[in-house]
């Protein structure tokens, strides 16, 4: 049963794309606070599930709850208050193109809220300064930026409204090691100093081992939750493969 | 909700400042103007206490740290800076990213960015004018090369793939449109002409107007809109993928695989879809003729006959294959210009539809303006 701090809550999700399953009654519990990554080979339907928790695809059964309200059963209002209170970071950034950085990063005060063009200018560069960007990239057009910058900027977008989930969609796929490295450690100290609960789809054994609590394995349509030791135990053979292979090797050592 | 509020007590050469409510970001508004207005007046010494606060989020914390900082700029000492113990991290992770100035906004809308924008415009048709011309150059080297070696260069299969996208599959919608123009035209020419007694005249024009100038015209038009845009589509999204770089790098020329085949096939295609547009259109004239004003068909034929000969029939063939050529070249050569992004895509089809339909009136009336000089 969720407790009391369970944040999302999915039971018995089951996802039909073209007619093929993808998630066969899967369970998924995510606590305020943690770090939880779902990892699972391509095409298993990582994606896919972020997506349904969002509300962007509409599950085939099962129930997902975000803030102990049903996603799926919500009226357009309920749903409008719910994504202020979440922030999501799609693998491309997807910053919209025909706007600057501060401008992309400002949509969602413009939106919600009634604040002030001075104190939106003020808030896109302390979000951006967060985000370890500086204040040069705020005029610039995302086409301009490196694919790092891009992710930087999308999360100082996600971020923009405090919220109190944020959804990251592979946050280092296309970044060089060193850029991935210090994407992890800029979740990890946002997440601590904002208390944030992270919800991320990865392939990254790395960013596995350095910032997460839980790992949620997507395999044969199923899911399979607990910390990394938990899951790296398990006997299944995708994930021995996956952990007990030399990149997995490897990025335990460290 | 209640609102975040902030009081000034003064006494003496000391400021305090008390705080509470929830200083969050849908908040905001109801203080930053008044806290952006604070007057220390003659304080020498200020307090800030927002122990009161009950939700501080990071536009809350960095409104008080400008108020702070602010403060500070103006002379006073701060002397306390109280905020419940929850909210410590956060304004701590503000405070270590030192107050950036804030994040300019670029206004575009001043007469220097009108005028640098008239500027880059002009610029950019003259480049691009350049660049259609070099390839049009380019192109027809390749084609002569293709006429030399045709085994080597000449992709048969491609080049029927296309007659079929660009003329068979387009049959429909063209001859839809085509009878529909024989319609209204005819019904126009009859409607004045009737005036005059001169009923029959509607022939005449409608065989004049349909032979030379809209069968192909309209049929062209239609292409580009068509095919022109589909050709930009399908090379520019093969060059967001990379393909076209996959080809050049297994030694594929570009040009024989996806150029040559699709100007081919449609400066082959579209003097037969003209020819069909002229027939259609013809019958849809003499339909409502007949409806109109009686005409049956074998006087249509017969005024047709005397109204037409064969050169006004291959004044409007003539031009058939040279507007496919310009519509087919605008088509690749937009695709190719495609950047790497999904944008590019639909900014070039756009512009390639506009490139060509503009080019197809202009080379219309160049060919009036020589016609007419040869007396044709």
């Amino acid at each position: 049963m969720a407790g009391p701090d369970t944040i999302i809550s999915v039971k018995g999700l089951v996802t039909r794309l073209g007619g093929k399953l993808i998630h066969d009654h899967i369970d998924l519990d995510v606590r305020r606070g943690e770090v939880i990554a779902i990892v699972g080979g391509s095409g298993s339907g990582k994606s896919v599930l972020l997506r349904s928790i969002v509300g962007l695809m509409r599950p085939a059964a099962g129930s997902i709850d975000v803030f102990g309200e049903d996603v799926l059963a919500m009226n357009e209002n309920a749903m409008r208050a719910l994504q202020r209170r979440w922030g999501v970071l799609f693998q491309d950034g997807a910053l919209f193109s025909s706007q600057t950085v501060a401008e992309n990063i400002q949509v969602p005060l413009r939106e919600f809220t009634d604040v002030p063009q001075v104190l939106m200018n003020e808030i896109a560069a302390i979000k951006l300064a967060m985000v370890g960007l500086g204040e040069d990239a705020a005029s610039k057009y995302p086409s301009e930026l490196s694919g790092g910058m891009r992710k930087r900027a999308s999360l100082a977008r996600a971020l923009v409204l405090d919220p109190e989930i944020v959804f990251l969609d592979e946050p280092t796929s296309g970044l060089d090691p060193i850029a991935a490295a210090a994407f992890d450690q800029l979740i990890a100290s946002l997440q601590k100093s904002l208390g944030l609960t992270v919800f991320m789809v990865t392939h990254d054994l790395d960013t596995l081992n350095a910032i997460c609590d839980r790992a949620a394995v997507l395999v044969n349509k199923k899911l399979k939750v607990g910390t990394i030791d938990e899951v790296r135990r398990d006997p299944d053979p995708w994930i021995q493969e996956y952990f007990a292979g030399p990149r997995g090797r490897a990025a335990m050592r460290q | 909700m209640e609102s975040p509020w902030f009081h000034l007590d003064r006494s003496g050469q000391s400021l305090r400042l008390t705080a509470g409510g929830p200083w969050t970001v849908y908040h905001a508004a109801a203080v930053d103007g008044a806290l952006r207005r604070l007057d220390p007046k003659d304080a020498t010494a200020a307090e800030i206490d927002a122990s009161g606060v009950e939700a501080l989020d990071t536009t809350g914390a960095w409104m008080l740290l400008r108020t702070k900082c602010q403060l500070a700029a103006a002379g006073l000492t701060i002397t306390a800076f109280k905020v419940p113990e929850d909210f410590k991290p956060l304004l701590q992770v503000i405070e270590s990213d030192q107050p950036p100035p804030p994040a300019a906004v670029v206004t575009r809308d001043t007469f220097a960015a009108y005028l640098e924008h008239v500027g880059r415009a002009s610029h950019s048709v003259l480049i691009q004018g350049l660049g259609i011309l070099g390839y049009v150059g380019r192109i027809t080297i390749e084609w002569f090369k293709t006429i030399y070696a045709p085994q080597r260069h000449f992709r048969l299969i491609a080049t029927m793939h296309q007659i079929e996208e660009v003329g068979i599959n387009a049959l429909p919608i063209v001859g839809l449109l085509m009878f529909l123009v024989g319609i209204v035209l005819a019904y126009q020419g009859a409607d004045q002409l009737k005036r005059f007694g001169l009923d029959i005249y509607t022939v005449n024009a409608l065989g004049i107007g349909v032979l030379r100038e809209l069968g192909v015209l309209i049929t062209a038009i239609i292409i580009a809109g068509r095919s022109g845009s589909a050709f930009t589509a399908q090379i520019g999204t093969m060059k967001v993928n990379e393909e076209i770089d996959a080809m050049q790098t297994m030694g594929l020329n570009v040009d024989d695989v996806l150029i040559l085949p699709r100007v081919t096939g449609l400066v082959i295609a579209l003097p037969f879809l003209t020819f069909y547009a002229d027939v259609v259109a013809l019958i849809g004239g003499a339909l409502m003729c007949y409806f109109d004003m009686g005409i049956t068909f074998p006087m249509f034929i017969r005024q047709l006959h005397q109204a037409i000969n064969l050169d006004t029939f291959l004044v409007g063939m003539i031009k058939a294959p040279v507007f496919a050529y310009v519509i087919g070249m605008v088509g690749c050569f937009e695709g190719l210009n495609v950047e790497r992004n999904a944008a590019s895509v639909g900014k070039l089809t756009t512009r390639s539809v506009v490139e060509s339909v503009f080019l197809v009136i202009v080379l219309d009336a160049a060919f009036s303006v020589m016609f007419s000089i040869l007396g044709i």
